[in-house]
């Protein structure tokens, strides 16, 4: 928390690093750049904050509500693995529900298969990471090195998470089931095991509040390792793909195999979030690679602000988070308000809710925000 | 059954097929082709143009044409007037466009839930069964194709030879240059919107005696449009027949051997070796051969 050790009065120069605090300093340059909001030691000390208060929020409410919470964080995968493709690559992708629905379903194909074999779902783990990533990289493959762009590349993805919602709710009966895992047709597949980690006796299985604990946890990870990726030399070479794909391939980089990576990544993200919502519920059903479904992703980014990982953070758990709210009021109306919600931020906050604020706060201020940088 | 037989059934569903991939996605086609706004809320209105189908024919006793023309009618002025309060602001935005109306279907699904209730009393399908050559149809359905195509037809008179159409296309192909002739570009994109909408309803009212109307009925065509539409390409009469037909045939080939679902599944797969193959849409790849 290097807020406290500070000075406030040469709070205005966050950009350099005092010798007071020149180690900490050096412990989150990783993490800092242009792509991202939120570099200061004030940053930080929020973010810490905040960390604080969603690893001590099981204490002060009950399971219900932990479950509920879970669900929230759960949805923010498949809203980073759109933001990565999307908000920094430009790539738009209208199908990260594929990972996401192929992740849930390998993990449940495979858990429920070798769950009682070695007690534990390690390898179901890694399946439902890698094999959609794999699934990424071949689709990938397909579009951007045949030059598909723009448009055409919403409505192949989009029509791959439709065509894999058909064939999955076709797989209802006996000659559908792998192993003795049945996948159930539309109706779903059940008895998806929860995360379990570790081998035979020692194995520990994630419930409840514990899951939530590896759901924050997995997701801070993440969120540090994509800030270190955004920032690093490779994420500019994201960020100048989706600036001006002529240019950066006149300065030599082979944009399809970086689009291509970066797909890759997504897929494998996306398929993280849908291990964890399968584990979560112990099911998974069809619809969740629909359009509707696949559509939610897009508006939650849009929202929060696609340039920004905090803004997929912020987005995905503000508008699940409200949805629920609203549902709970009054269900006749949540989705209109929801409607409403929508169209208001993009007519007027249209770069997305934490830009805006970002914007507004400098141009009245004339300090950054949360120590971006101003360019 | 014959050889003969069979394909005699199969081409009587690729006809019908392609009356109703032409009526969902022509509308859309007249929008996102010549104005580029992605519309999510493009089954919604289809929806409307069905219920005020539905509703002119149960309420007021209109005789089926009357009652589809007023359902053309209140899709065209939803659409007006959502394209005045919302849509205009988001020409050139395409991803923006696609949220906005996003939301606005969500809205049009719950409102039509909540004023109608969960199923609106549907309407009795027309003239009855079909049948010749030994192939049984319904007659209807004949008859939504062969409107679908002389809408096709109108909207090709349309945009070829009014004032409005001539007006349309130069705006479409360059706005400024069509401002600094003296084009009204606002209007020109107001009504290229009324018209797509008025078209659509009329696919709504078209579609009205054959589905159950409920508020979600537009969600069921909304995909086969945007795969018609993207597949066809820029020109929007060519490219909308030739996709449609392309599309209905091979649909109904997968549905025919192995069922409907199938048939949905054969359909995309097919729309995706398409757009990979000819990423500019059919259209551009037969100008360019010409």
């Amino acid at each position: 928390m290097s807020g406290n050790e500070r000075d406030p009065v040469i709070d205005e120069t966050a950009d350099q690093p005092s010798p007071a605090d020149g180690r900490l300093q050096s412990l989150v340059d990783p993490f800092e750049g242009p792509h991202t909001v939120g570099n200061s030691p004030k940053f930080w000390a929020g973010f810490a904050a905040i960390l604080l208060l969603v690893l001590a929020y099981p204490l002060f409410t009950n399971e219900y509500r932990v479950l509920v919470t879970t669900g929230f964080f759960i949805w923010i995968f498949l809203a980073l693995s759109l933001s990565v493709i999307w908000g920094f690559t430009g790539i738009f992708s209208f199908g990260q529900t594929s990972f996401f629905g192929l992740g849930g379903y390998i993990f449940g194909v495979v858990g429920i298969n070798l769950i009682d074999v070695t007690g534990g779902t390690n390898l179901a783990l890694l399946a439902g990471i890698f094999l959609p990533a794999a699934f990424a990289a071949i689709l990938g493959y397909f579009m951007f090195y045949g030059r598909v762009s723009g448009v055409y590349v919403a409505i192949i993805t989009l029509a791959t998470t439709l065509i894999l919602e058909l064939l999955f709710s076709r797989t209802a009966g006996q000659q559908y089931t792998i192993g003795e895992a049945a996948l159930g047709g539309y109706n779903g597949m059940t008895g998806i095991p929860s995360i379990t980690l570790g081998f035979g006796s020692t194995a520990v299985a994630f419930e409840g509040v514990s899951m939530y604990y590896l759901v924050v946890v997995v997701l801070v990870v993440l969120y540090l390792c994509l800030r270190y990726l955004v920032n690093s030399d490779y994420g500019h070479v994201m960020v100048a793909t989706r600036e001006d794909e002529d240019r950066t391939e006149m300065f030599g980089y082979d944009i399809r195999f970086v689009k291509l990576q970066v797909f890759t990544l997504s897929g494998a993200i996306g398929g993280l979030g849908g291990v964890l919502y399968a584990a979560q519920g112990n099911f998974i059903s069809p619809p969740i690679m629909g359009l509707a479904f696949a559509a939610l992703p897009v508006i939650w980014i849009t929202v929060g602000g696609r340039a920004t990982l905090l803004g997929a953070i912020i987005g995905t758990f503000g508008l699940r988070y409200l949805d629920d709210y609203l549902a709970g009021v009054s269900s006749e109306f949540s989705t209109i308000v929801m409607g409403l919600i929508l169209l208001a931020v993009v007519l007027f906050f249209p770069l997305g809710i934490i830009p805006t604020v970002k914007n507004s706060w400098e141009n009245s201020f004339d300090i950054p925000f949360l120590g971006g940088d101003n360019s | 059954m014959t050889i003969g037989a069979t394909v005699l059934d199969w081409l009587s569903i690729v006809f019908a097929n392609l009356g109703v991939l032409i009526l969902a996605a022509l509308g859309l086609a007249i929008i996102f082709g010549m104005m580029g706004i992605i519309n999510l809320a493009h089954g919604e209105f289809i929806m409307v143009g069905a219920y005020a189908t539905a509703i002119s024919y149960h309420e007021l006793s209109a005789p089926l044409p009357a009652a589809i023309l007023i359902g053309g009618v209140a899709s065209g002025v939803l659409g007006l007037a959502l394209e005045r309060l919302i849509i205009r602001h988001l020409y050139e935005r395409l991803i923006d466009s696609m949220v906005a109306t996003w939301g606005i279907s969500l809205i049009l699904i719950q409102a039509a839930l909540l004023v109608f209730g969960a199923r609106y009393p549907g309407m009795p399908t027309p003239f009855g069964p079909l049948q010749i050559a030994g192939v049984s149809t319904s007659m209807y359905s004949v008859v939504m194709t062969m409107t679908a195509l002389a809408l096709l037809g109108v909207v090709y008179l349309v945009f070829q030879y009014t004032d409005y159409g001539l007006k349309a296309r130069a705006t479409m192909q360059n706005d400024d240059m069509a401002r600094s002739l003296g084009v009204d570009t606002d209007h020109i994109y107001m009504g290229t919107f009324f018209f797509g909408s008025f078209i659509t309803g009329i696919a709504g009212g078209l579609f009205a005696p054959t589905v159950s109307i409920v508020p979600t009925l537009g969600t069921g065509f909304i995909i086969e449009a945007f795969v018609t539409v993207i597949v066809g390409g820029t020109n929007v009469i060519v490219g909308t027949f030739v996709s449609a037909l392309s599309l209905s045939a091979i649909r109904s080939l997968g549905a025919q051997l192995f069922g409907t679902l199938v048939g949905r599944v054969v359909l995309l797969v097919t729309a995706i070796v398409i757009i990979r193959l000819l990423p500019q849409g059919i259209t551009t790849y037969l100008e360019e051969r010409s």
